[in-house]
């Protein structure tokens, strides 16, 4: 069993560390503050080649694997977790969804920008009453010959407003459930769409949220991804990979969270020593430690049985729960550890909390990892 | 281009402390060395020179740290084949390769994060007979003529530059160093590392013995306005009066 990283592995994460460590820190708190989204932070990443990583060079990515991405994933995610979740979207929801769905034509027109950053891609799929169950979709796509006509409101959508493509899944046939939703590839500029103000969230508040309706839109018989009905399964499927990209932010989270409260703990000065020196704080950071490296552990093996082709879907249900829950416990001890000074927003801690609860609700919440890891564990 | 160990290593001795301990060191491209490269790639990318390529005098190990260089956006890298032991040794292998060369500016950092000798760059220069220039903070090509930017006592000079010439390059010269695009990275491979022999030159200084500083001592600050409290201190606690 090989735990080493290639040279280009390393190298990766090199330039994310760098970009993370160097750029998005100048601003990344008041950016926070403000729900300032990061234009030219964005611009950086496109030309870094940080938003089409994994798309297939053909198609203007990075032809990078899996791993790589976890690990560039990881090192933005410790700085900025609205970057990285721009990133994460544009990478494993849509570019992913439209490379291995896609046909040739839909990929040519849309996959080469997204790849590129020169478009920022969305993923609309939750409604107002359809979070976690997507069976059945309340926005309708109406079958009319060579075109489908859509109406109805997407919620929760991360970069509604800055994404230039949708993917939305919507209801063709509503008499045959799950079996009749399909997967449209809408043009953001398309009449009919409008979108709703910035939502005012705890946290990722420089990331762009927002409701997006549509009011009869026209959408081309050929922007449907798949085949009619394919809809649902396309969007589980592309969940399964996005759930990667999640697992590694709240990864990041957790990880730049525990150096930040190492750090701390190595100088602050309590009863005649550093804070590191007394138990009650050493054992607090050996837990987090450890919780960090199982949960980097897991985003890995689930990157790695992606990149060879094994199924990952149960994996990257094992790493995004995992990863989720210890980032809101560790990110809670890095505060605990860093006391009064944890509450303050120029210790970047107190935000790391706030961002790591986002990631136990989106992307599949919790229970839902729980659902798909106890259904693979009791089936026969 | 000098291969020095990441800034954050723990130094260690080894061999009865002759040399470096090399176990477990991250490598990285000497950070002077890195301002140098990303001036010359922002030139490159104003169109004001054609093409970029590092030269490094070492052991294979060092061929990663090329492919660093080569990721960041050089066009090729040069590797000389040789462990040397002293700069005068690297200044003599680069002017002896460099006879074939062709080229019109050659950019070396002012000094290695290693071993700090500040003397590869000018020595090169005179051992292979080329015009240099010290201090360089700043490099501009305007017009298709050479700009430099020196820093002296008291403050700057300007100077025009033709080539061949040897700058030799400190802070300022570029403003951060070039991170590495993924293309730049996925394709470093695919750049042309070419390794030559090196001719046999003799080191003209050997390293007897290294030894780690001593462990930072604690200071204490003392008013000024209290004499007394420091006579106290020096007599009572530091027991030198």
């Amino acid at each position: 069993m090989n735990f080493n990283f290639t040279e280009e592995q390393l190298m990766i994460q090199q330039a994310a560390r760098d970009f993370a460590q160097r750029e998005l820190i100048k601003d990344v708190i008041e950016r926070d503050e403000k729900a300032e989204y990061p234009t030219q932070h964005v611009k950086t990443m496109a030309e870094l080649g940080f938003l089409g990583m994994l798309v297939d060079p053909r198609w203007d990515g990075g032809g990078m694997d899996t791993v790589s991405y976890v690990l560039a994933m990881e090192e933005i995610s410790k700085v900025d977790a609205s970057c990285s979740v721009i990133m994460s979207v544009n990478n494993s929801l849509v570019c992913y969804g439209l490379e291995a769905f896609g046909n040739d034509v839909q990929r040519e027109k849309y996959l080469k920008p997204l790849a590129r950053g020169e478009k920022i891609g969305a993923f609309l799929l939750s409604e107002p009453e359809a979070g976690s169950d997507a069976t059945r979709q309340h926005t309708l796509a109406e079958d009319k010959g060579d075109y489908y006509l859509v109406n109805g409101t997407k919620n929760w959508i991360t970069n509604g407003n800055t994404a230039g493509t949708y993917l939305v899944i919507a209801q063709t046939h509503p008499e045959k459930g799950h079996k009749g939703i399909n997967c449209l590839i809408v043009d953001r500029n398309s009449e009919g769409i409008s979108v709703g103000p910035h939502e005012n969230k705890m946290g990722m508040r420089s990331s762009d949220t927002h409701s997006v309706m549509f009011t009869d839109v026209k959408v081309p018989k050929e922007n449907r991804i798949g085949e009619d009905g394919f809809g649902f399964k396309f969007a589980m499927k592309t969940l399964e990979g996005g759930r990667i990209g999640i697992a590694a932010q709240a990864l990041g989270i957790a990880s730049g969270a525990l150096e930040r409260a190492v750090q701390y703990a190595k100088e602050r000065k309590a009863f005649g020593t550093v804070i590191a020196n007394h138990q009650a704080i050493a054992f607090k950071l050996a837990d987090m430690a450890v919780k960090v490296e199982n949960a980097r552990n897991l985003c890995l093996k689930a990157a790695w049985l992606k990149d060879q082709h094994l199924p990952y879907g149960v994996a990257s249900s094992y790493a995004k729960y995992y990863a989720a829950e210890i980032a809101m416990e560790v990110t809670t001890q890095a505060v605990q550890i860093h006391g009064g000074y944890g509450y303050v927003k120029e210790y970047h801690v107190e935000r790391l909390m706030r961002e790591a609860k986002l990631t136990q609700i989106y992307e599949g919440t919790s229970e839902i990892q729980q659902i798909v890891i106890s259904r693979d564990l009791l089936k026969d | 281009m000098s291969n020095v160990p990441d800034t954050t290593t723990k130094v260690r001795f080894t061999d009865g402390n002759t040399r470096l301990d090399a176990a477990g060191i991250q490598w990285i491209i000497n950070p002077w060395d890195e301002l140098a490269l990303t001036r010359a790639l922002e030139l490159k990318d104003a169109g004001a020179i054609s093409a970029v390529e590092v030269i490094n005098v070492g052991p294979a190990l060092t061929e990663a740290t090329l492919r660093k260089a080569l990721a960041i956006g050089a066009d090729k890298a040069w590797r000389i084949d040789a462990e040397t032991a002293d700069g005068y040794q690297v200044a003599q292998l680069l002017a002896q390769w460099l006879k074939d060369q062709a080229f019109d500016i050659l950019l070396a950092g002012v000094e290695s994060s290693d071993y700090n000798s500040s003397g590869v760059g000018i020595m090169l220069a005179a051992l292979a007979g080329i015009p240099s220039v010290s201090n360089v903070s700043g490099l501009s090509i305007e017009g298709g003529q050479v700009i430099l930017k020196r820093e002296i006592e008291g403050g700057q000079q300007q100077l025009k530059a033709h080539g061949p010439f040897l700058a030799v390059v400190q802070k300022g010269i570029a403003l951060e160093p070039r991170i590495p695009s993924m293309r730049g990275i996925m394709t470093a491979r695919t750049k042309p590392l070419e390794v030559v022999p090196a001719h046999p030159v003799a080191a003209r200084t050997a390293y007897q013995a290294f030894s780690l500083p001593q462990p930072k001592g604690s200071c204490r600050m003392v008013d000024p306005e209290q004499p007394d409290e420091l006579f106290r201190l020096l007599h009572e606690e530091a027991r030198v009066i």
